[in-house]
């Protein structure tokens, strides 16, 4: 195994990656797939860390995170079709009906 | 010993009787039929003239020292202390309680006799007019306040049926209400009266404060205290010399007590009511303006003759107010067209001859007069209202004429009440004069002068009455005269009794000097005292003391048994004068060898005078009828302007003004305060009100910083954990 510091880069990148797509983009639907990559780069954290020390429990804890994260996507998804079928748009900043 | 009875006990059921009817006319008089009012309302006054009869009767049992008869029914004003002029305390009481002296058994019989007889004639005379049980009711009501006036025991009392019988006076007055002149001569009688009443209020007052009670005198009663009467008091004062003969208290009571008098008998100043009141029906005028309201002042002045006499000015004023308001009245009745016009004025001339022998000390001549002029006076007034009745309600003499053989038992009647009035012997009014001329004529010759001057001229108005009234061709219109039948007999027969009355009603006062007894001044001597009387030493007494009364009565005896030359001279005078005014009447108006009109028009000035009443009314108008009602009218607008426009619009304009500055206290302080509530919120909100965009993208970024301050925070125990892990 490599040492943990490149594992932990990889997930910090993709992490970061996530994050400015989660603030950056407009369309709702790809801020939902920069969640999952959040999601996936706090699995590959752990899933390293688990090699580290050889303790299961952090890759039982990364399935967790797939099954939260797969229920999670069907949920927002279900939640941009509702959106979309009264407003028609999935951009984010023409949701804008709590705007003051 | 006192007289007692079953009449004299129940003397309260004397007044009660037309009380009664009167209340039950105001009840349901509207739903009785005529008969009915007739039977109840005539009847209660007879009821009453019985009781009347029954309770003289039982006084008359008594022996003439001890004929006062005093029951009280209860105490009306609670006892309180009062201060007298003296200086001293008493508990002043007044109450509800009836006396019967001879004096007032004179009166009482008097108005409830011919009271009865106008009663009776009533029935006949307003059988065909509206408002029977409204007339009846009003009656009644009147001779209730008029025995209550004359049976009460003390001055309180009096005054309440003084002021009945002066309301009793505006509502009969004023009974056609709808015609203008008879409601207006309603209200000025009333207010005429009520002059007087002030000056008789201030009179009792005085009477009050000086002797410490108002009940005439207090012989008769058992369980009141011997001296809780005026007369008890007056002698107290005198004997103890706290107040002697001619104390200026003595005038100012009479004159006070005197002008109330002149406001209901009708003497000057303030006569001019009586002869508007002939606005009335004539029972109305013939009852109360003649017989009994107009002697109400006679009768006061004699039941406090005691104060009277003590004060010789007050005499002489009341004297010369009396013979001046007898020529003054006599010279207007010259001239009168009205029948009742010229009865008006000689009732006021009459009352005058009884103010004159009050005045001369003469108080039973005056009583004396009082009695004979209620007989002839009600019998001209009622055979007045025949006439009218018969000329189908023409009152306008110089339309008259030729009535004698047509209206006989009226006519015939009228005759002797007129023969009566002008003195000529042996009928009633002769004796009554002749006593009073007698007396003015030893006190004040003057006086005696003018009224025997006023004598004539009475004389001479009364034939020019009957003259042109009966006398002559008829002058009336054809349809008047196929109209002309006699009154029924429920109208003569009161007619014939009367004037039966006033041939024998003189009669009990036949002076001595003529042979006769002169029972009536004898009957009346414990009352009153005549001039014939020492004054200074015992004053005349409101029924004095048993000793005293005998030694009055002996006295009194003693001084009728002397008469001279004089009283045959003044006999003689006062009958030559009559015949004479008589034979100008008869002249003038009955063979028309002497023309009315020519002295008119030679007379031209005076003679308007005399048609116009020395246009006392227009002066009257100008000086205070017209000045009140400017008063009137400037009080309005002070009420209209000041009152209404300061007080009811101004307390609305200011009610506007409070609601102005409530209304700017809450838009702007309240209000204000609210707003700058909500200002300081949003000034204090302004930084944090950006974090709420509703936008996505600023939702995430926030949820990112948040976590990046977390994680900062807790960066020292990655170290711990970190470390701890390898």
């Amino acid at each position: 195994m490599l040492p943990i510091g490149h594992y932990l880069f990889l997930g910090l990148a993709l992490f970061i990656i996530g994050v400015i797509g989660v603030v950056t983009r407009r369309n709702v639907i790809v801020i939902l797939m920069s969640i999952e990559l959040i999601l996936n780069a706090v699995n590959i954290n752990l899933v390293a860390f688990s090699r580290l020390y050889g303790d299961v429990a952090g890759q039982v804890f990364a399935l967790f995170i797939i099954a939260d994260a797969a229920a999670e996507a069907a949920v927002g998804l279900g939640i941009i079709i509702a959106f979309f079928r009264n407003r028609e748009t999935v951009l984010e900043d023409e949701m804008d009906l709590l705007k003051w | 010993m006192t007289p007692s009875g079953y009449f004299l006990e129940h003397l309260w059921l004397i007044p009660l009787f037309p009380l009664v009817t009167a209340a039950l006319m105001l009840f349901l008089g509207r739903r009785l039929p005529n008969p009915a009012v007739s039977v109840l309302c005539v009847g209660s006054v007879g009821l009453s003239f019985v009781f009347a009869l029954g309770a003289v009767t039982q006084l008359l049992s008594a022996d003439p020292e001890f004929r006062v008869a005093q029951h009280i029914l209860f105490e009306w004003l609670t006892p309180g202390q009062m201060q007298l002029t003296g200086g001293h305390l008493v508990q002043f009481t007044a109450d509800w309680g009836y006396l019967l002296d001879p004096l007032s058994c004179v009166m009482v019989l008097v108005i409830t006799g011919v009271g009865f007889l106008i009663h009776i004639y009533s029935i006949g005379y307003m059988g065909h007019e509206g408002g029977y049980y409204r007339f009846f009711g009003y009656m009644n009501l009147f001779m209730f306040s008029m025995l209550t006036l004359v049976l009460a025991n003390n001055l309180l009392l009096m005054f309440v049926g003084w002021e009945g019988v002066g309301l009793c006076s505006y509502l009969l007055i004023g009974f056609y209400f709808l015609k203008k002149s008879a409601s207006d001569a309603g209200k000025k009688a009333f207010i005429v009266n009520r002059i007087g009443d002030a000056g008789f209020i201030l009179g009792i007052l005085l009477t009050a404060v000086t002797f410490g009670t108002i009940r005439f005198t207090s012989a008769g009663l058992t369980n009141v205290a011997a001296d809780s009467g005026i007369r008890q008091a007056l002698e107290a004062a005198l004997g103890s010399h706290a107040l002697v003969a001619g104390a200026p208290v003595f005038t100012a009571i009479a004159l006070l007590l005197f002008v109330g008098a002149c406001g209901k008998s009708a003497q000057i100043p303030l006569y001019v009511w009586l002869p508007d009141a002939m606005e009335g029906p004539t029972p109305v005028s013939a009852l109360i303006h003649a017989a009994t309201m107009v002697t109400a002042g006679v009768y006061m002045v004699v039941r406090m003759n005691a104060i009277y006499q003590l004060s010789p000015f007050a005499m002489d004023v009341v004297a010369v107010v009396g013979v001046v308001t007898a020529i003054f009245a006599a010279s207007m009745a010259l001239v009168q067209n009205d029948i009742k016009k010229v009865l008006a004025y000689s009732t006021i001339s009459q009352l005058g001859y009884m103010f004159l022998a009050l005045g001369a000390g003469a108080f039973a001549a005056g009583i004396f007069h009082l009695m004979t002029h209620a007989f002839f006076k009600a019998l001209l007034f009622l055979g007045a209202g025949s006439v009218i009745h018969a000329m189908s309600g023409e009152q306008d003499i110089q339309k008259m004429g030729g009535l004698w053989n047509k209206i006989p038992v009226t006519a015939r009647t009228f005759f002797v009440a007129t023969v009566a009035i002008a003195g000529i012997p042996p009928l009633a009014g002769f004796f009554s004069k002749d006593e009073i001329l007698g007396h003015a004529f030893e006190t004040h010759p003057g006086l005696w002068a003018i009224g025997l001057v006023t004598a004539g001229m009475t004389a001479f108005y009364m034939f020019r009455l009957v003259f042109l009234t009966f006398f002559g061709y008829s002058r009336a219109d054809e349809h008047a005269q196929h109209h002309i039948h006699e009154s029924p007999q429920t109208m003569t027969i009161p007619l014939m009794i009367l004037a039966v009355l006033s041939i024998i009603g003189g009669w009990i006062g036949w002076p001595t000097s003529l042979g006769g007894g002169n029972q009536f001044e004898k009957f009346l001597a414990p009352v009153v005292a005549s001039r014939t009387e020492p004054l200074l030493g015992h004053e005349g007494p409101l029924a004095a003391s048993p000793v005293e009364q005998a030694r009055i009565i002996r006295e009194a005896k003693e001084l009728e048994k002397g008469s001279g030359p004089t009283e045959y001279f003044l006999m003689f005078a006062s009958i030559a004068i009559a015949v004479a005014g008589i034979w100008l009447a008869y002249e003038f108006y009955r063979t028309k060898k002497l023309a009315p009109e020519l002295v008119a028009k030679k007379a031209g000035p005076f003679y308007r005078l005399l048609f116009h009443k020395y246009y006392v009314d227009e002066i009257y108008d100008a000086l205070f009828v017209n000045r009140t009602k400017d008063l009137g009218t400037a009080l309005g607008q002070f009420d209209a302007k000041v009152i209404d426009g300061v007080g009811v619009d101004g307390t609305g304009w200011l009610a506007r003004f409070g609601s102005t500055l409530s209304m700017w206290w809450d838009k702007w302080i309240i209000d204000g305060l609210l707003n700058f509530g909500a200002k300081l919120t949003q000034l204090l909100s302004f930084p944090i009100r950006f974090l709420q965009t509703g936008t996505f993208s600023s939702y995430a970024l926030l949820i990112l910083v948040g976590l990046a301050i977390l994680l900062a925070y807790y960066e020292q125990h990655l170290h711990v954990v970190l470390r701890g892990a390898r």
